[in-house]
């Protein structure tokens, strides 16, 4: 009954300022890439609908009674005071209108978590504050990547112009194929974040300790941007997701150029470095994974954060720090960052220990983190 | 009458302190009902510095007036200000005044304790504004205080914590003051079936408080221990489960939010038949959709919480338990409306505000009911469109209901009248800068800004430089209620006994304008 209706209602709407899903002054939610995303956006129209008709019903009524029942008028008040007929209908009609919206969201709901036989299974993690991406199983199986803000800092604090997609850019985007079944685990390393992508209609807090799921079937390919949607700390504001719907034929490439690179790295594990060369790749390592908490100056944001500069864990051994940087430290913020290739590890160490207050003069090499792995 | 006339002339004015100490030592129901009416507006314009702090950084996209920490700190404690500072004193501040009064009491029933109650507020309030200099700064966790957040969070969150504890027991020792008054010190002949529906209100608030404040003192003392004394009630590492928290938190904090709306709906109750000289419709059913609507609140927590990865018959169960509460609610709105119907209409500030709340309240209840649903909500909650939903619901609903509160009975207790003219300039600047803040936050939601964010992509940039405008726009007219207010008490008009053509309960029918130091030394003879 109510689906053609509001499909109409929906096209029209979608019409009107959908096209435009980016231009400001939108008014209604973003054009949906999904099935799921249609029926959430044919829902809010009905429900909508719904609410404006009892509304005008409610106001009228009361607008007339304002307008015509003024003292002012000379109006003289009535003194009833109950009426069990009226009291007993609008106590029914609103109930049989509840069910009546509970029916179509049920079917919606259970479509939407319905996370069975997908094509494509991928773990979301959520940092302070990035996101991190493995590929469970499905084509691609295997690749794992750290997807940080790429809006440079200058840009945030207004001394460069802001980019069309300011805020919702990362370096590395999550990229799937079209049309297929995608299954995201969601999980946190250190806080809850909820991984919100709106036009994909989905949004599922990332539990520490916890894994939890969602799924989503993307029709068309496109560029899909969200945000974290909890609260997790300071950069909480800066931490967005960026989905590439890409065809078939794209996405096969897409792994096949990933796989390569890992292999390459891998590779690259063997190659000794100096420290001057180490140190430079370190620090480009550091801004984009450990400035947030620990700060360009290493002096971090105490006591969640702790400094690094003077830090004892840094000028102690060093296997100490490295088994920390792969595996993280349980209870703390410190989350694991072995999703980093040995290359850039041994790079981001060497700069840490060579760096403000600490003058190690190590050199730490790919190699000795490739051991450490195992 | 005349015997409460005659007592005021020797009633222990003669023996209490002066100055200060009579404040600090009061227990004398008025006395205290006006110092929570003013802690209350104090503390309305501390959160609304901190809220109009978050507007102004939010008025351009990029990072303008204050750093993320110091963001996230003001939404915290502007939320927390506002709710356990702000909101609920107000309201208990009218509890003080009206109850004994509406009932024909001389005085609250421990008067002991409500001067506790009051006096564990500042210290409270303190902690919450001292916490923002201590090291780190304000707890940057957001007014929910999820954890584990808060356990990172720098030693202000203890401070928050305790300020927590404290605002509980002086909550729950209010309730315990209100409930005896109310089913101990009647008058004769005041069945409960007759008490002013303002009291009905307060009598099933108070019991709402009194069950769900030890289960916030709880939730925070969990996490207290989390973060010092080594246990792991929040962490995985340890046994414990994040979600734990909110499902602890949103039992008390779904139930906090009809502790916020029910007195309001009585203040409401009272004003509307007032100006419409007219019985209020439906009492008995008014008294029954208050109580149902208390009941339910207790079992649809979860719905705060659709999002956290429940089973698929939890998001049901919450859903149609959630959608049941638009029925009593709606059937309160059709009550007033009623009541208005066929009235005798004539539109004062305290009208004009008890309408805005008619009109705003309802639509903070549809944006709840399109929430409630969950596909819905996965797309809207944690967005501005939740932000816009429950400040219609706290602004438009709980602060008008005030504000028509306070116009109402002003006449009544200072025994002068205040300025229509300003009172309706007032209600006005509030009514459209309220809008302008809040409704455009709707769409802000809908197209998918997160809330608490110190900074956005730029397409939300046109809706949030709207809503701005509107924050200081209606943070500044505040400033002409104080005005209204402090020039009423010092030289308003002689306001009469009976201010009102249509108000009827016995402050207005059997007591003079300002009333006595003791409402009833003798109980009234009712017909």
């Amino acid at each position: 009954m109510f689906g053609k209706f509001a499909r109409v209602v929906a096209g029209l709407s979608m019409a009107a300022w959908g096209v435009t899903a980016h231009a400001a002054y939108q008014l209604n939610l973003q054009t949906p890439a999904t099935k799921e995303g249609v029926s959430v956006h044919e829902l809010h129209t009905i429900i909508l609908v719904i609410c404006v008709v009892i509304f005008i019903g409610v106001f009228g009524a009361m607008g007339y009674a304002m307008y015509a029942h003024r003292k002012s008028k000379g109006h003289v008040a009535a003194q009833f005071h109950e009426n069990t007929l009226v009291e007993i209908l609008w106590t029914v009609i609103p109930f049989v209108i509840l069910v009546l919206i509970a029916w179509p969201a049920t079917r919606t709901l259970l479509a939407m978590r319905d996370t069975a036989q997908p094509d494509l299974t991928i773990k979301a993690t959520g940092y302070q504050w990035k996101w991190g991406y493995d590929y469970l199983s499905g084509e691609g199986e295997g690749i794992s990547f750290l997807s940080n803000l790429a809006t440079p800092a200058d840009q945030i604090h207004g001394t460069a112009p802001k980019g069309e997609h300011y805020l919702l850019e990362v370096d590395n985007p999550l990229v799937v194929p079209v049309g297929k079944k995608v299954r995201v685990l969601t999980t946190g390393a250190d806080v809850i974040h909820s991984w919100y992508v709106p036009a994909l209609a989905v949004k599922q807090d990332a539990n520490p300790g916890f894994i939890r799921d969602t799924w989503f079937r993307a029709d068309k390919e496109g560029t899909y941007r969200g945000q974290c949607a909890e609260l997790c700390g300071k950069d909480h504001g800066f931490m967005p997701i960026v989905v590439e719907v890409v065809s078939a034929e794209k996405y096969t490439a897409w792994v096949g150029e990933r796989t390569k690179k890992v292999a390459a790295a891998a590779e690259d594990a063997d190659k000794v470095w100096d420290l001057a060369a180490l140190k430079q790749r370190g620090e480009k390592v550091y801004q984009t994974n450990c400035v947030a908490c620990h700060q360009a100056n290493g002096m971090g944001t105490p006591p969640a954060f702790p400094p690094l500069s003077g830090s004892k864990v840094v000028n102690g051994p060093k296997e100490a720090q490295i088994a920390l940087e792969l595996n993280g430290k349980q209870g703390t913020a410190m989350a694991p960052f072995k999703q980093l290739s040995d290359t850039d590890l041994a790079a981001v160490i060497t700069y840490v220990r060579n760096s403000w207050a600490n003058k190690t003069g190590e050199v730490i090499q790919p190699a000795e983190i490739k051991a450490a792995r195992k | 009458m005349s015997a409460v006339l005659d007592t005021h002339g020797h009633d222990d004015h003669a023996h209490h302190p002066t100055g200060i100490m009579r404040w600090v030592t009061t227990t004398n129901h008025k006395d205290i009902g006006t110092m929570y009416l003013w802690f209350s507006f104090t503390m309305f314009l501390v959160g609304g510095i901190m809220a109009l702090v978050i507007r102004t950084e939010l008025f351009a996209p990029g990072l303008q007036i204050v750093d993320p920490e110091r963001f996230n700190a003001m939404t915290t404690y502007h939320g927390l200000i506002m709710v356990f500072g702000a909101i609920m004193p107000a309201f208990v501040g009218f509890a003080n005044w009206l109850i004994p009064m509406q009932i024909g009491a001389p005085d609250m029933a421990f008067p002991r304790m409500n001067n506790l109650s009051f006096w564990l507020l500042p210290p409270a309030a303190l902690l919450l504004i001292v916490a923002q200099f201590t090291p780190g700064g304000g707890a940057g966790v957001g007014w929910t205080m999820y954890a584990p957040l808060t356990v990172q969070a720098p030693m202000s969150m203890d401070l928050t914590i305790f300020a927590v504890h404290i605002l509980g027991a002086s909550s729950i020792m209010g309730s315990i003051n209100i409930i005896t008054t109310i089913l101990n010190m009647r008058a004769p002949g005041m069945g409960l079936m007759r008490i002013p529906l303002f009291c009905w209100t307060w009598l099933i608030t108070a019991y709402l408080l009194i069950a769900v404040m030890p289960v916030l003192a709880g939730a925070v003392t969990m996490t207290l221990t989390d973060r010092h004394f080594g246990t792991t009630f929040f962490n995985a590492a340890g046994g414990g489960d994040p979600v734990l928290y909110q499902h602890i938190f949103w039992f008390f904090g779904h139930p906090e939010v009809y502790i916020i709306a029910i007195p309001a709906f009585g203040v409401i109750s009272q004003i509307i038949p007032a100006f419409a000289r007219k019985p209020l419709f439906g009492y008995t059913s008014m008294v029954y959709a208050t109580a149902s609507i208390a009941v339910l609140s207790f079992l649809v927590w979860a719905h705060h919480m659709y999002t956290v990865g429940m089973p698929v018959e939890g998001q049901l169960y919450f859903m149609y338990a959630t959608v049941l509460i638009a029925v009593p609610t709606g059937v309160k709105v059709f009550n007033w409306v009623a009541t208005m119907w066929r009235g005798s209409l004539t539109f004062e500030t305290p009208m004009l505000f008890a309408c805005g709340f008619l009109f705003l309240f309802t639509m903070g209840g549809f944006t709840g009911l399109v929430l409630s649903i969950v596909p819905i909500d996965v797309q809207l909650h944690d967005t501005y469109y939740v932000v816009a939903h429950f400040h219609y619901v706290m602004v438009a609903g709980a602060l008008f209901s005030a504000f028509g509160g306070i116009y109402f009975w002003l006449p009544k207790w200072t025994g002068k009248m205040y300025n229509e003219t300003l009172g309706k300039w007032h209600f006005w600047l509030s009514f459209i800068f309220f809008n302008m803040t809040f409704f455009v936050q709707h769409f802000l939601g809908l197209a998918g800004m997160p809330r608490r964010i110190p900074d956005y992509s730029l397409q939300f940039t046109e809706f949030n430089v709207i809503s701005s405008i509107g924050a200081w726009g209606f943070g500044l007219s505040q400033l002409l209620f104080l005005y209204i207010v402090v020039s009423t008490i010092r030289s308003g008009k002689k306001a009469a006994d009976k201010q009102w053509d249509g108000a009827d309960s016995l402050e207005w029918t059997h007591l003079p304008s300002p009333p006595p130091y003791h409402s009833f030394e003798t109980p009234p003879v009712l017909k």
